[in-house]
């Protein structure tokens, strides 16, 4: 049975021209899930619009 | 006389430079160290043992010349291998970066260390592209822990900690983008510096996560600590990420008093899942400055999982060629980690950016009141090579995940941090001793004082 992230991984993968082989998709996609957890809980914190980035960071 | 492994570098330098002890004479004990238990502890990737002689002989001329030779004169010490080292292919724990054409040029602060007098003999194992809290490498096989070489030395710089834990050299230099110097200073009971970022250059280094990446050095004490940081600090145009701040050197004001100094204790996500002996650890240095206030250190979990966020998004991005052309070659755990990497949409990316500088603006406030926040610098001491999982309060927590939640919220804003080690038995474990950006010294200091109290040692290794 496909996983909810398989058809993400299939359209990504297409995207960046990144093969994933079908031995690699369990852990491909148990790491995803993984980064996109705590991706959300980055994303779940409110912050003003004005916030800016900090790419390069300046201590 | 004779160089003992007991030897610190500034006892090294003072030998050498009062012509007690010749250059050459530390430099072949070093290699003569590494060959006899490097068998065992897999430290080494590489020894450049006609370079350093060579080396080491030209400080002898020196001295012999009575030319002034520089504060670390016929130190031996050693790199991870993601430094390029003239002559020899920047590996960074890689299979695939071993078929680079052999460096040029020395990676800048290897330059500097030369520059004072400092031997190099060689470059160290690692995890693969650093993305690693091990010390694991599929390649070259793990680096071990000096004190039980069943157990792993940490990661990234894995070497790096195995090879100063062992006492084969009092010096070596290793890279920190999420607690890679401070997780081996830890598991291995050793020093590690990770500076303010910004603070050293990484300058013909192998990258990993642009924004995140630190360079520093790891030493058996305080003092041999200062030494390195301080003949490698200094602007350089060929970081652009490496500051224009002057030269400030922390070997003279190490033995300053730290009795003016604020402590505080690193509380919420930094006392959550920590096993007792990191708790034991904590509460030794806390009762020894004095510290009882604790401050809650706001989002530090979301810290972590932005920091997390971060490093897989931007260490993808680095790979992506290599991962279309060679994902074979990679160890299939990071290849994989980094492919879902490079999946994470980058609306999230920026938002995790955008956190950063949240996150920094809360640290700085809490730095207006107090000077030092102690927290562990692993939730563990050394796990077993290979182990997956540790039992914490009964319940299952992976290793891998779980090995560098201290280090993380740290480095993700830059902030410095001396890694000390407390000697518990059977097995060292450390303690983050964290300043306010561009207070080394302030670290430094703390870290002597506790050196001096005798609550941290590198203790002496027994697993080999």
């Amino acid at each position: 049975m496909a996983e909810p992230l398989d058809d993400y991984i299939d359209a990504v993968s297409k995207a960046l021209a990144l093969p994933v082989e079908e031995a690699w998709r369990p852990a491909v996609r148990a790491n995803l899930e993984v980064s996109l957890r705590l991706a959300r809980l980055v994303d779940e914190f409110a912050l003003p619009d004005e916030t800016e980035p900090a790419p390069i960071f300046t201590a | 006389m004779t160089a003992k492994p007991e030897m610190n570098a500034a006892d090294i330098a003072k030998a050498v430079a009062g012509g007690q002890l010749s250059a050459l004479a530390a430099t072949e004990a070093a290699l003569a160290r590494i060959k006899q238990h490097d068998t065992v502890l897999n430290a080494f990737t590489d020894v450049t043992a006609d370079r350093a002689r060579v080396k080491a002989r030209a400080i002898d001329a020196d001295i012999a010349a009575g030319r002034k030779v520089g504060p670390l004169a016929g130190v031996p010490f050693a790199v991870k291998n993601l430094f390029d080292v003239a002559g020899l292919a920047t590996r960074a724990g890689s299979k695939i970066n071993r078929d680079l054409a052999p460096a040029k040029r020395d990676a800048t602060l290897i330059e500097r260390m030369e520059a004072a007098g400092a031997v190099l003999v060689g470059a160290l194992n690692m995890g693969e592209y650093a993305y690693d809290f091990t010390g694991e490498n599929i390649h070259d096989g793990p680096s071990r822990n000096p004190h039980d070489t069943t157990r792993m030395s940490g990661g990234s710089s894995g070497g790096s900690g195995s090879a100063v834990g062992g006492a084969l050299v009092p010096i070596a230099l290793g890279s920190d983008t999420n607690g890679s110097i401070r997780v081996p200073s830890s598991f291995c009971g050793i020093f590690g510096l990770k500076p303010t970022y910004g603070r050293l250059s990484r300058a013909r280094s192998f990258p990993f996560v642009a924004s995140l990446d630190h360079l520093g050095p790891f030493a058996r004490s305080v003092t041999d600590l200062a030494l390195a940081y301080d003949v490698m600090q200094g602007p350089d145009a060929d970081d652009g990420a490496c500051t224009t701040r002057g030269v400030e050197p922390v070997t003279p004001l190490l033995a300053d008093s730290i009795s003016g100094l604020r402590v505080a204790i690193a509380g919420g996500h930094f006392q959550k899942n920590v096993f007792p002996e990191a708790v034991e650890a904590v509460g030794r240095v806390a009762k020894a400055l004095g510290a009882t206030q604790v401050v809650d250190v706001p989002e530090a979990s979301r810290a972590r999982a932005a920091a997390y966020v971060i490093t897989t998004t931007e260490g993808a991005s680095l790979h992506l060629d290599r991962l279309r052309k060679r994902p074979n070659d990679f160890d299939p755990a990071v290849r994989d980690r980094l492919i879902a990497g490079a999946m994470v949409p980058a609306a999230l990316v920026d938002r995790a950016q955008k956190f950063r500088r949240w996150y920094r603006a809360q640290l700085a406030g809490i730095f207006r009141s107090v000077d030092v926040l102690i927290a562990p610098a692993t939730p563990c001491t050394a796990p077993k090579l290979g182990q997956v999982n540790f039992n914490l309060d009964g319940i299952e927590l992976p290793v891998r995940a779980n090995i560098g939640i201290h280090t993380q919220p740290i480095s993700f804003i830059g902030l410095p941090v001396v890694a000390v080690p407390v000697p518990l038995e059977p097995l060292p474990i450390g303690v983050q001793i964290i300043a306010a950006p561009w207070r080394e010294d302030v670290a430094l200091r703390v870290a002597y004082a506790l050196e001096q109290m005798g609550v941290v040692s590198a203790p002496a290794p027994r697993g080999f």
